[in-house]
């Protein structure tokens, strides 16, 4: 049985898992992603946090898609978790205990979609600025809107 | 006339630890840092005690205007992300596309494009060497390699008709086949290149001041890397043999003899060491690649994405109308998702797509190798000297274009 079967098994929490393109994709409840990644980590070598962002699915319930992608560098193999998180309150755990690189990943997706990851103390602007009001990769976020921080000349 | 600008960011730490410290701001526009990015770092003498980094400056909202475009039309948005080897984007961004569509990219092609994007491997260490030597002093090293970026880019202008931002690559192929005479002119060109980099190792390798400012600058561990999701040649550079072209081979790379060069400390001169070693295994697997390319089409016959020929749209109503479907509607990708990740010349380069089967996609992001090094740079800049923060920086080979989208 291949690690990626294994690891399938071994996630008995999840809604779903397949493998698709070569990568086992999971979806979880929000509050198993932590508990999936630890065991991801420790049992099967996802050693490298490669990415993490959400996706808008407006006019769903629940709203947002929070994906993360593990690759490991021992078996290059990957694996894709999602969970589905309510616009009213869009919080997943943070995985800055676990990996470095969600530090930077996690601010980049709470300025585009608001997402707030439990845990992580340093959720400041980093692609945005101080004050941006919104979220501007959300699907309700007009793509004509401009906010400039210092106004334009006229 | 109220000067009272509002501050774009909020520093992580607005008082020193003790007394002595003073804390300086570096950026966001200083000469010596390529791409605006800011650096507020408190200092004990010349020493950095801690570093808050600061980027987005170039962000303009890559991905959300890439919600409004058809597939196609994103191909020149991706030249933009690393633009010092666009060529690179616009494969890997390709290839996402393709595998949603199920769509097998003809030998040619894949050949040329494993060639291409070795080719802008190339380029792309060159620049970050020659920049890298340069903010150290040595002019003269910074010049050949200059001057061999510059007939690449040349000799490349000569095939797409950019210098710089190619839009070359096409969901299903290429825009078009090789000039003649190019691959001559190739070989000329990597002939004159093994010449010049054999001038820059003697001018720098051995050099005293270089090593004193590279040797144990800037190291860090594997295990160091991995956790701040490191990859690349800064993770190479560290001694840990990963490169996505071996472990997970895409394009032809499965049937090129090369080597993946590692460093032993993970420090700036390792890192250097490891960009020119690298550069000698692309021109080897290129040397290859010329000898292995195959004759034939280098578009697919994929009615679902590959425009017809000119001749053909101007000359009969099937294809000018799969012409006008493709440029207004776009090539209609069935739902689904995929994240697709080729070895850019700094790192994993990742592409997420979500498709929900129109001409647009639903979602894309990119996973820039350069934003996500940026979130671990702390590691290589505390805890040295101040004069050491701009060729470790420079080692890390920030690109504004893809790491603030």
């Amino acid at each position: 049985m291949s690690m990626l079967e294994r690891a399938k098994q071994r996630l008995a929490s999840a809604q779903e898992a397949a493998i698709a393109h070569g990568v086992l994709v999971v979806k979880l409840a929000p509050g198993d992603v932590l508990s999936a990644v630890k065991a991801l980590k420790s049992e099967f070598d996802f050693d490298l946090f490669t990415d993490v962002t959400a996706v808008d699915w407006l006019g769903q319930k629940p709203r947002f898609e929070v994906v993360w992608h593990f690759y490991s560098t021992k078996h290059f193999s990957r694996v894709r978790l999602k969970t589905r998180v309510p616009e009213l309150e869009p919080a997943v755990d943070s995985l800055v205990t676990l990996y470095g690189s969600a530090r930077f990943m996690e601010r980049e997706c709470h300025d585009m979609y608001g997402i707030a990851f439990r845990g992580n103390p340093d959720l400041r602007p980093i692609l945005l600025y101080e004050g941006f009001k919104g979220h501007p990769l959300r699907k309700d976020y007009p793509k004509q809107q401009e906010q400039p921080l210092v106004p334009y000349r006229t | 006339m109220d000067l009272q600008l509002p501050n774009p960011v909020r520093p992580a730490f607005e008082q020193p630890l003790s007394e002595d410290h003073v804390i300086v701001n570096i950026g966001p526009s200083h000469p010596a840092t390529h791409g605006t990015v800011q650096i507020i770092a408190e200092l004990d003498g010349e020493k950095v005690v801690r570093t808050d980094i600061h980027c987005g400056y170039l962000h303009r909202g890559f991905e959300k205007e890439c919600e409004d475009h058809t597939w196609h039309n994103l191909i020149p948005y991706v030249d933009r992300l690393n633009y010092c080897s666009a060529l690179i984007n616009d494969f890997a961004y390709c290839d996402a596309v393709e595998r949603l569509l199920g769509v097998e990219i003809t030998p040619r092609c894949k050949v040329l494009r494993t060639l291409l994007a070795e080719y802008s491997r190339i380029a792309d260490h060159m620049t970050c060497t020659a920049a890298a030597l340069m903010e150290l002093g040595a002019m003269t090293a910074f010049l050949y390699l200059v001057t061999i970026r510059d007939a690449i880019y040349e000799h490349l202008a000569n095939l797409t008709g950019a210098r710089l931002t190619y839009t070359y690559g096409r969901i299903g192929g290429l825009a078009r086949d090789l000039p003649d005479g190019w691959l001559k002119r190739l070989e000329e060109i990597l002939d004159q290149s093994e010449e010049f980099l054999g001038r820059v190792h003697g001018l720098v390798d051995r050099n005293r001041i270089f090593i004193d400012r590279m040797r144990n600058v800037g190291a860090i561990s594997t295990a160091d890397a991995i956790n701040w999701g490191y990859t690349g040649p800064v993770l190479r550079s560290t001694g840990a043999a990963r490169d996505l072209r071996k472990d997970t081979p895409y394009l032809a790379y499965a049937e090129l003899d090369f080597e993946v060069p590692v460093g032993i400390k993970g420090d700036n001169y390792d890192r250097y060491y490891v960009r020119m070693r690298e550069i000698d295994e692309s021109s080897h697997m290129i040397r290859q690649l010329i000898d292995m390319l195959p004759s034939g089409p280098i578009n697919v016959d994929d009615r679902r994405c590959t425009l017809p020929e000119k001749q053909h749209v101007y000359g009969e109503i099937e294809s000018l109308i799969t012409h006008f479907k493709l440029i207004m509607d776009g090539p209609q990708v069935p739902a689904g998702e995929i994240y697709v990740a080729h070895e850019a010349a700094n790192g994993e380069l990742g592409f997420y797509l979500v498709s929900t089967g129109k001409g647009t996609p639903y979602k894309m992001h990119v996973r820039a190798p350069s934003f996500v090094h940026l979130g671990g740079a702390h590691l290589m800049l505390d805890g040295g000297q101040l004069a050491d923060i701009v060729p470790s920086f420079g080692q890390i080979n920030m690109i504004g274009g893809e790491c603030d989208r």
